[in-house]
């Protein structure tokens, strides 16, 4: 019995790491695309996410499966708990993606618009927060984990000073507003693929340590 | 509240260590589940709670057992005594062949219970939950029930008793699914007036009945606590290795 579970956690374990890379994928993508008002990047994002959509349910079912056949306990739970909680957390990354792609399909339509904050560093620090808690999910590193929920932070202060930009952006040249409050959008987009990244990495930790720390990972990271 | 407890408890049977230097205590209305590998000692250790181990030839016991503060090694503890307040039921049903009704007053009258014993036989079945499946067939021999009310039997044999605590030795292994489930929804009604300890070796009874459990291994008591933490994140790598199969 040992052993089947061992190979069904090996497997949807594997398939979880998939879903990573392609949920990973769709963000880098979607930036790419806004970078560079890539019509054909972002259309590789929106069918991309049929990929990801249908690997969720798979990951989903076979943790289903586990959980009827063998009842796991301890780490083994943890893992499949983890591995659910996760498994959503990356489908709604890769929505994330397909907004952000969605809005720059709608800004390649536009007159050229200045980008009002730096995306490029938004964009990156999501990612990597993204592809760091995969790490720390791979490697069981509670360190890493924890670093990943910090940075959460820093990203949450670029879309806050978002508002304060789109507004004087809109103050100033009234004729971009729609353009403005699509990157204003794009912006919660990243915050939110952040968010993702800081609840997969608290869900990591709850693998590793079995402690819950969502809603006071503050205090959490305080006392470490 | 404690009402059972062991202090530095060793127990040999002959040159053999069975049970290595256990302390644990046992709070009273929960049920404690004992689990581990075959010969680890478990099952020794519920037999010594009602000396039901006095019987083993060469049987040695150093430190102390104390059921409600009282060392039942003591030279002053009757242990019939013990054994009326410390029920015991076996891992296959071992009704005396004789009716139902038989089954339950023949213990209360052999302590001289006074009571109304149709009372008493009503009251013991109806807290096993066996009442309305036999209560038209009292004078039945108790071998012509299933495997399963066998059992429901035994439970209400050492309920008539009215004992403080019931300890289990794999009261489920020999019944199928179904008999199996009623005796587990039974431990969870008994537990608001008895103590329980149960010995299984099936995990997923260990985790649906009991509060607290006891991991041992060779001998040793490797950890307690309560249940749901150590199913879900036990705080000893060899508890993890055996709640989750890699290992006995």
């Amino acid at each position: 019995m040992s052993a089947h579970l061992t190979l069904e956690l090996d497997l949807v374990r594997k398939k979880l790491l998939d879903l990573w890379g392609l949920s990973e994928q769709s963000v880098r993508k979607a930036g790419i695309s806004l970078q560079n008002l890539d019509e054909q990047q972002a259309k590789e994002v929106i069918k991309l996410d049929h990929q990801i959509d249908l690997l969720e349910v798979e990951i989903e079912e076979d943790c289903l499966k586990i959980l009827a056949l063998y009842q796991p306990v301890a780490i083994d739970l943890r893992l499949v708990i983890a591995t659910l909680k996760i498994n959503n957390d990356l489908e709604r990354i890769g929505d994330l993606g397909v907004n952000i792609a969605e809005r720059a399909l709608y800004l390649s339509q536009q007159p050229p618009t200045p980008v009002p904050f730096d995306f490029e560093h938004m964009w990156q620090l999501s990612l990597d927060m993204v592809a760091r808690s995969l790490d720390a999910f791979v490697r069981l590193d509670l360190n890493l984990a924890k670093q990943v929920c910090e940075d959460d932070d820093e990203v949450d202060a670029i879309n806050m000073s978002m508002y304060d930009k789109v507004y004087e952006g809109i103050r100033k040249n009234p004729d971009q507003m729609e353009s403005l409050i699509h990157y204003l959008s794009v912006s919660r987009h990243l915050e939110r693929i952040a968010d993702y990244a800081t609840n997969i990495s608290e869900d990591v930790i709850y693998m590793v340590e079995g402690k819950i720390v969502r809603h006071h990972h503050e205090e959490y990271l305080a006392r470490k | 509240m404690t009402i059972l407890e062991t202090n530095s408890l060793s127990i040999w049977y002959g040159e053999k260590q069975a049970i290595n230097n256990v302390s644990v205590k046992i709070a009273k209305h929960k049920v404690m589940a004992i689990i581990g590998p075959s010969g680890c000692g478990k099952s020794t250790l519920l037999r010594t709670f009602n000396r039901m181990n006095d019987f083993v030839p060469d049987m040695r016991v150093q430190g102390e057992v104390l059921f409600q503060g009282k060392d039942i090694f003591s030279r002053k503890i009757d242990p019939v005594e013990i054994r009326r307040r410390i029920g015991m039921v076996f891992q296959r049903p071992n009704p005396f062949p004789k009716s139902v009704r038989a089954n339950i007053v023949w213990g209360p009258k052999v302590n001289g219970y006074t009571g109304d014993m149709n009372e008493l036989v009503e009251s013991s079945l109806k807290r096993a939950a066996l009442w309305d499946e036999v209560k038209d067939r009292l004078d039945d021999s108790a071998l012509n029930l299933s495997g399963g009310q066998q059992q429901r039997l035994c439970i209400a044999r050492a309920i008539a008793m009215q004992p403080e605590i019931i300890l289990m030795d794999e009261p489920c292994s020999a019944l199928d699914p179904r008999a199996t489930s009623r005796i587990e929804d039974l431990i969870g009604e008994l537990r608001s007036s008895y103590t329980i300890v149960i010995v299984t070796h099936n995990m997923q009874q260990a985790a649906r009945v009991s509060n607290e459990l006891l991991f041992f291994y060779d001998g040793e008591l490797i950890e307690s606590g309560e249940t749901k933490k150590i199913f879900t994140n036990p705080a000893k790598a060899r508890t993890q290795d055996y709640i989750t199969g890699r290992f006995g």
